[in-house]
């Protein structure tokens, strides 16, 4: 296999008594789709808020191509091309798509206008139109609020925003979690056209079928700590559940022989 | 041209066309009822006069109102500003004939005083988080309380005449100072809220400040810098308060702050944060002053007025609330 491009490894973080994460690992490779998956309370969210530097882990290291490297703050995530889509959105409705992809990123016109802090809507616009477009993204009225648009279109908006700026790896939590099925398959096939764009795309879903549709890997957290990894093409939604649930502890998990801790 | 027609219909959803129209309608019924008293130059004249320190409260509060929050306490800091204002004047020179120089010390000063309590209610709610209208009430109470220790209850009206008679109740090229300070401000605020990163962020964080922090925007100095605009502003009234009352005005200004809230409401600036503007907010002023002039022309109660704003105030919330319900269910 290749070298990761993002890789976690022995990450540690404890919130008073509780140990969200107690040694964990994860890998993301350059150009996939991998989904990573876990009961409730596995270790999910605190894990993706470490990788995107929305929290700092106690202990382990974060590796970005095969270097430790450490995020002080989303934005330094950012700088680096890794980019979150939330759960819940986090657009701001009364703006509108345009505004919303370069929101904390406005472009401003030049000269003196641009130092009074006049934005440059038009090449904004533009810009945003064509980013859209690139990703098949449809919103007939560029120019409505967000909360106009439905929830579906929200959503890509919001993904749409991330793959704008992230040029490595996007996280997106539970992107499909409130859709209907039609919005539900085009949020999916963006997934994988932000995949072949080059930009890497973890996934955390609860939805095994749609895990076990678009990712290329499933990595699988229980209880703190990375218990399995699976080439999607080859797993079965019985051996994952099996995974997340532990029904599988009997057979050991193939974590120690890794070597990716070597 | 499907973008103009694209453009319409959003015009036609906003808030400021409907409460536009009903500025036109009650100018032209009034107009027509009393055309000789009414539809003057004249009569236009001295109602913008009269509301253009209201209309520099209600600008700073159209910025507050739609970062979601609420500035109780623009009355009060305008009382306190005009309070500092004189007595700077009068420390420096307390005859009659005080020079430009004076003045202008003065109003630097009353602007200061305004900027540093609405800088004080900013850094209570963005730092302390202190709800805005428990800080505002906070800040209402305290500036009043601390213009009337300086005065000591008792309004002052050696105002320099130099200033009086000038941006008081002089013109220039016709039209009144006052009218003039209040376009230039709705000017400036108007091109700010729409056009600039400031007025969007403004916006972003009264829409959703969680997704304005998570985009990097730091909602608590923005949030300073709006609440200390809101003073700024204020305090710049207090200074044309002071010129063109040559007093202090300690017992008015009581209503000041709800009278300039329901002009930023009645201009379709939601209060729930988002979207607003400062145009709408200026109609929103006119809207009362209009019903009070038009109603005193028609030897109507003049009581009627504050009757008729109120009502129209929550049918302008209402129908903000219905707005929202329906975007929610598209």
């Amino acid at each position: 296999m290749p070298e990761p491009l993002l890789e976690a490894r022995g990450l540690v973080k404890t919130y008073g008594q509780v140990e969200a994460l107690s040694g964990a690992n994860f890998a993301v490779y350059p150009g996939e789709v991998v989904a990573l998956v876990g009961d409730n309370g596995a270790g999910k969210s605190t894990l993706v808020k470490t990788l995107v530097g929305a929290v700092t882990p106690d202990g382990g290291q974060i590796l970005l191509d095969g270097r430790p490297t450490s995020f002080g703050s989303p934005r330094d995530a950012q700088a680096l091309g890794i980019e979150t889509v939330y759960q819940d959105l986090a657009l701001a409705a009364d703006l509108d798509a345009a505004a919303n992809l370069f929101l904390g990123r406005e472009q401003l016109r030049g000269g003196l206008l641009g130092a009074l802090g006049v934005l440059d809507k038009r090449a904004m616009r533009d810009r945003a139109v064509e980013a859209f477009a690139e990703l098949g993204v449809q919103l007939g009225d560029i120019g409505a609020p967000v909360a106009t648009l439905s929830g579906g279109q929200r959503q890509s908006v919001a993904i749409a925003r991330s793959v704008a700026w992230a040029s490595r790896v996007v996280f997106m939590d539970e992107p499909t979690a409130a859709l209907g099925v039609v919005q539900r398959g085009r949020v999916l096939d963006l997934v994988r056209r932000v995949r072949d764009r080059g930009v890497s795309v973890v996934l955390i879903s609860h939805n095994m079928p749609e895990v076990l549709s678009v990712a290329d890997r499933v990595e699988v957290l229980r209880l703190g700590r990375r218990v399995a990894r699976f080439e999607a093409a080859e797993t079965s939604l019985e051996e994952l559940v099996a995974a997340m649930t532990g029904a599988m502890d009997g057979a050991p998990p193939n974590e120690e022989n890794e070597g990716d801790a070597a | 041209m499907n973008h103009a027609r694209e453009a319409l219909r959003r015009l036609r959803g906003q808030n400021t066309v409907w409460t536009f129209l009903v500025l036109a309608v009650l100018v032209l019924v009034f107009s027509i009822l009393r055309p000789n008293a009414f539809a003057t130059v004249f009569e236009f004249r001295s109602i913008a006069t009269e509301s253009a320190i209201l209309v520099l409260l209600a600008v700073g509060q159209t910025f507050v109102i739609v970062t979601a929050g609420i500035d109780l306490s623009v009355g009060s800091v305008l009382i306190f500003s005009g309070v500092v204002a004189v007595r700077t004047m009068n420390a420096l020179d307390s005859g009659p004939h005080a020079g430009w120089g004076v003045i202008a010390a003065g109003t630097g000063a009353g602007l200061a005083a305004g900027l540093g309590w609405g800088a004080l209610n900013g850094f209570l709610i963005a730092k302390a988080k202190v709800p805005p209208l428990i800080v505002t009430l906070g800040t209402l109470g305290m500036a009043l309380g601390f213009g009337q220790i300086l005065t000591h209850g008792i309004d002052i009206g050696n105002v320099p005449s130099a200033l009086a008679d000038t941006v008081g109740s002089g013109s220039v090229l016709g039209i009144p100072w006052l009218i003039v300070v209040a376009v230039l401000v709705v000017a400036a605020a108007a091109s700010g809220l729409a056009l600039t990163r400031f007025g969007r962020y403004t916006r972003a964080i009264g829409s959703n400040a969680e997704a304005a922090g998570r985009v990097g925007i730091r909602a608590d100095r923005h949030l300073i810098k709006v609440y200390a605009l809101s003073g700024l502003l204020a305090g710049l009234a207090g200074v044309l308060n002071l010129a063109h009352f040559s007093s202090t005005t300690l017992t008015s200004g009581t209503q000041d702050n709800l009278n300039a809230i329901a002009a930023v409401v009645l201009g379709g600036t939601s209060l729930f944060g988002g979207t607003g503007s400062v145009i709408g907010t200026v109609i929103g002023v006119f809207i009362p002053a209009v019903l009070e002039s038009g109603f005193a022309i028609l030897q109507v109660q003049s009581f009627w007025q504050t009757v008729a704003v109120g009502a129209v105030l929550v049918a302008a919330v209402y129908s903000d609330q219905l707005r929202r319900r329906r975007r929610q269910q598209a």
